[in-house]
């Protein structure tokens, strides 16, 4: 097992820079999400790493060497493919076996490294069907199974779960964490599902255009978005544009956001502030001065959607419809129409430059 | 209700005028193939007296072992050369590729009877004159085109990934297309290498033009003996050939449920 370093790794089809001078460092072990929309590069990058194509220039190191003009036969470096890619022709066993097979190992062996790895994935009895006679589910398994049991370096993951269906796609998610835990081993994956690269990775690197937008924890990327594409493709966020004012924004009309965090601006630059939806809390009337919520705007509710454990209030504010999620506790119904204050802390408001 | 039942009535009509009209002759062929008079008179009369003088015909044996010898070679060749120039076409981008495609369809299109002249011309031009030789190089330019087209309208539903993952797995180029691309166009290159058969072993036009006297295959040898007198020999062989062939289509469509399953 080992590391993977991508040092301004660059790479065009043509005219199309896919890769545009890209650096991440994958640490050991780690589970590592790389997240953006389609064409922003996140595969072309996994294929990098896989081997399958080559970069234009930067370097790509496994484990400290360095492998990027060794072919992906050579890499040990284990992949799963979006539709499975399992060989139609064989069983399910002989799938599991070829990494094994390929390389010459003794058949009792074999055997018993296939057994082991079949009951990893909790499909210990199905060696002997063809991949035709699985469901989804299990397709997926196996081809996991397929991929870890030649010990790769690298577990290299394509939208795993994209083709499975949502309930299904959770528990296999869930699944997916207990065995990456349980080998320990290196493991990058390609997904355009914001929730996946949430709830699975340890980190989270934000693709668009071929250029790396942010990377890190979840968390942090979730609460300390550095720009508005970061903000708005992990999540949901209101942003309101304005002045900088040094520590938050002057919006047009001369009310000012406070910021607790995010770029240090120069006052007067053009700058955003950015606010989760669910850090917003919303009033029926304005109250006491609130310290805490220093923040405050008043709107009206122009809609709701209601879902279950919580609502979605779409409130008008000067021409910009923002967005408040609030949990259901069975009291607060707010009618569509009616006036209402906003107020949220700057502890939750990011301040970041103008895109 | 009522007309339902006339149409699924006439439907099934349809379908044995078809099948009759399809094999009524060679029942009929392989009937009197047994039948002791030479002049197809009635009543049938059960002997095997034709497949035994059958077996003292040498000249027929002779060309029925040139044909089997030739339709067997010519398949064995297309079948090699197909696969590999469909997965060459498949696998790699390469200049004039289009044009070499496009050019492999005409030959299907053209007449047999002119292909035929333009072989012998050429052959005679290059001195490889007539006999079974050139009778077999003129099979295989034949049936060639048949294995490609077919091989790679197998491949085009190949799925790129599998050689991926097989790579990813530490297979060579060798291991990834012996253990995962071949078996996948295996009906491919099986229907395209009857296909090779069949263009081979009923040839008739081009084998005419190419053949010698001695050195003929067993249409062109059936034509000529027809030309001289019929006999119920030309029966016992035909049916003997046709037998082959149904068992050998009824093994195809087996192989061919094997391979079609995902």
């Amino acid at each position: 097992m080992a590391g993977v370093q991508v040092s301004n790794v660059s790479r065009s089809f043509g005219a199309h820079k896919a890769l545009d001078d890209v650096s991440i460092d994958f640490a050991d072990g780690g589970f590592y999400a790389l997240l953006g929309p389609s064409g922003s590069g996140k595969t072309t990058l996994l294929r990098q790493i896989a081997g399958f194509d080559f970069p234009d220039s930067g370097r790509i190191a496994i484990g400290g060497e360095s492998v990027e003009r060794v072919p992906v036969e050579k890499r040990r470096i284990g992949m799963v493919f979006q539709n499975y890619a399992l060989f139609p022709n064989m069983s399910v066993a002989d799938n599991v076996a070829f990494g094994l097979s390929v390389r010459g190992e003794p058949k009792a062996v074999i055997a018993a490294e296939v057994q082991g790895a079949l009951d990893l994935v909790q499909l210990g009895k199905l060696g002997g069907r063809r991949p035709h006679q699985l469901s989804g589910g299990q397709r997926q398994r196996v081809a996991l199974a397929r991929a870890i049991i030649t010990k790769p370096r690298v577990l290299l993951l394509d939208e795993p779960l994209g083709a499975l269906d949502k309930a299904l796609r959770v528990g296999m998610q869930i699944e997916l964490k207990r065995i990456q835990r349980e080998i320990g081993i290196t493991t990058i994956f390609v997904t355009h599902d914001q929730e996946e690269a949430l709830t699975m990775s340890d980190r989270v690197g934000i693709l668009r255009d071929g250029k790396l937008v942010q990377e890190g924890p979840p968390e942090e990327i979730y609460n300390r978005p550095k720009s508005e594409f970061a903000a708005t493709f992990l999540g949901d966020a209101n942003i309101f544009r304005g002045e900088s004012t040094g520590n938050g924004i002057r919006l047009p009309d001369g009310t000012a956001i406070f910021a607790g965090s995010g770029a240090n601006l120069a006052p007067g630059a053009k700058a955003i502030c950015a606010v989760r939806p669910e850090r917003i809390r919303i009033f029926t009337d304005a109250a006491a001065p609130d310290t805490a919520n220093a923040n405050v705007l008043r709107g009206e509710v122009s809609k709701r959607i209601f879902a279950g454990n919580s609502s979605t209030y779409f409130v008008e504010r000067g021409g910009q419809m923002l967005k408040v999620i609030v949990q259901n506790t069975g009291v607060d119904k707010l009618a569509e129409g009616q006036e209402v204050v906003l107020r949220w802390s700057p502890e939750s408001t990011v301040l970041m430059a103008a895109s | 209700m009522a007309t339902t039942r006339v149409l699924e009535w006439l439907g099934r009509l349809y379908i044995w005028l078809l099948l009759a009209f399809l094999y009524v002759p060679i029942i009929i062929m392989a009937l009197m193939s047994f039948n002791v008079s030479p002049f197809y008179q009635l009543p049938f009369e059960w002997t095997t007296e034709w497949y035994a003088s059958l077996w003292q015909n040498d000249q027929l044996i002779s060309a029925t072992w040139n044909s089997l010898e030739i339709a067997v070679i010519t398949t064995i060749i297309c079948v090699v050369l197909g696969s590999a120039a469909s997965l060459a076409l498949y696998r790699y981008e390469f200049r004039g590729k289009k044009f070499l495609q496009a050019l492999l369809f005409p030959p299907i299109a053209i007449p047999w009877l002119i292909t035929g002249t333009a072989m012998l011309i050429f052959f005679f031009g290059v001195g490889i004159g007539r006999g079974l030789f050139a009778i077999l190089l003129g099979h295989v330019a034949l049936a060639l085109p048949y294995v490609i087209v077919v091989a790679s309208a197998r491949l085009q539903t190949f799925a790129p990934e599998l050689e991926e993952a097989a790579r990813s797995l530490g297979a060579n180029q060798w291991q990834v297309t012996n253990r995962v691309t071949l078996p996948w166009i295996m009906p491919g290159v099986i229907a395209g290498g009857l296909f090779a058969f069949a263009v081979s072993f009923d040839q008739f036009v081009v084998s005419y033009f190419l053949s010698t006297p001695g050195q003929t295959t067993l249409p062109v040898e059936i034509y000529a003996a027809i030309r001289k007198g019929f006999t119920p020999e030309i029966n016992a062989v035909s049916t003997i050939i046709i037998v082959v062939s149904m068992a050998l289509m009824l093994l195809t469509a087996r192989f061919f449920k094997f391979g079609g399953e995902k």
